[in-house]
């Protein structure tokens, strides 16, 4: 199978080790074998391995190092923020991350839901079964 | 205004640090205003810088440090740690057989990230210690005038390579388990 995500510059990646967990960062240039520039709207670039870093699939148009304000700009054109929370990756990490942020009333509505869900699921089914066996 | 509250998260883990120290004789009856001389030089800490700084200058001058005086150690910072250099090192090293001059060239984005990979590298490929290192030269080298292949293979604008192999690591230390319940998915 061919390779879909290439390191290069403008492609967007996940970092998911060390300090900057769980940040969107683009990569602005690369330095070498194992280590790129990366920049984001709200951080001071810096270098970064790429052990440390997930690529996904979004890809912004940028020359290489980018002034900060360049940058910004391209990301709100090619509209960053809303295809990765709308991609299926990016949505299921605001899911996991409500998800560990609910306190036990929190937990407890959720529970209730799940139990009113089931409950509903069962009936359909329930009358699915029987036009079935009539 | 941003300048000085930013974190530089990449500088602290240094090994070697540049100092820049100045140092003269003492002035004797002989000669009231001794030649002052600077060295800019590489050690893990001030303390060592000063004795690199005499055992360098021993060599160049009639000086010891019994008959000197360091006027001022100053650690050297880098001015654009977010811009990407060719860094050409040129060194003297001792192998098991004798001396031998090196140039190598590293691509980074502080002068103190190179150094530190150049005396990782001459560990790992030549054995050789730290301190049976002196760095002659270094400088930034334009990317028309690099020498390796392997600094310039990097120089290209459109520069596009896939990451074949990916590491699945927990994102931090303490989720670590010796025992996995399935086998990783080790594509991108």
């Amino acid at each position: 199978m061919p390779f879909k995500r290439y390191v290069e510059i403008g492609r967007v990646a996940l970092v998911n080790y060390g300090k900057e967990y769980g940040r969107l960062v683009v990569i602005v240039d690369v330095i070498d074998q194992n280590r790129a520039l990366v920049d984001a709207p709200d951080m001071v670039r810096g270098q970064m391995n790429f052990k440390r870093l997930s690529l996904t699939d979004i890809k912004i148009d940028i020359p290489r190092v980018p002034k900060k304000k360049t940058l910004i700009s391209a990301m709100e054109a090619a509209d960053v923020k809303n295809k990765w929370e709308n991609s299926s990756w990016g949505r299921k990490l605001i899911v996991q991350k409500r998800r560990a942020s609910l306190n036990d009333f929190d937990r407890f509505k959720v529970m209730l839901a799940k139990i009113k869900r089931g409950g509903a699921i069962r009936q359909e089914l329930a009358k699915l079964k029987k036009e079935n066996a009539a | 205004m941003k300048l000085f509250s930013r974190r530089r998260f990449d500088m602290v883990a240094f090994r070697f640090h540049q100092y820049q120290v100045v140092g003269r004789a003492l002035p004797t009856a002989a000669d009231e205003h001794p030649k002052i001389y600077r060295m800019k030089l590489w050690a893990t800490n001030e303390v060592r810088a000063k004795s690199k700084f005499w055992y360098f200058l021993r060599k160049l001058k009639k000086v010891k440090k019994s008959n000197g005086q360091v006027l001022a150690i100053n650690e050297i910072f880098e001015r654009k740690p977010t811009k990407i250099k060719n860094y050409g090192i040129w060194l003297r090293y001792q192998s098991r057989t004798g001396y031998h001059n090196m140039y190598k060239e590293y691509r980074d984005t502080t002068l103190n990230g190179a150094v530190e990979q150049m005396y990782n590298e001459m560990a790992s490929r030549h054995r050789v210690r730290h301190h049976c290192i002196q760095i002659i030269k270094t400088a930034t080298i334009p990317s028309k005038l690099c020498k390796r292949e392997s600094t310039k293979q990097f120089h290209d604008s459109k520069i596009k390579f896939p990451l074949v192999f990916k590491k699945v690591r927990p994102p931090t230390r303490k989720l670590k388990t010796t025992y996995k319940a399935s086998r990783p998915n080790l594509f991108m």
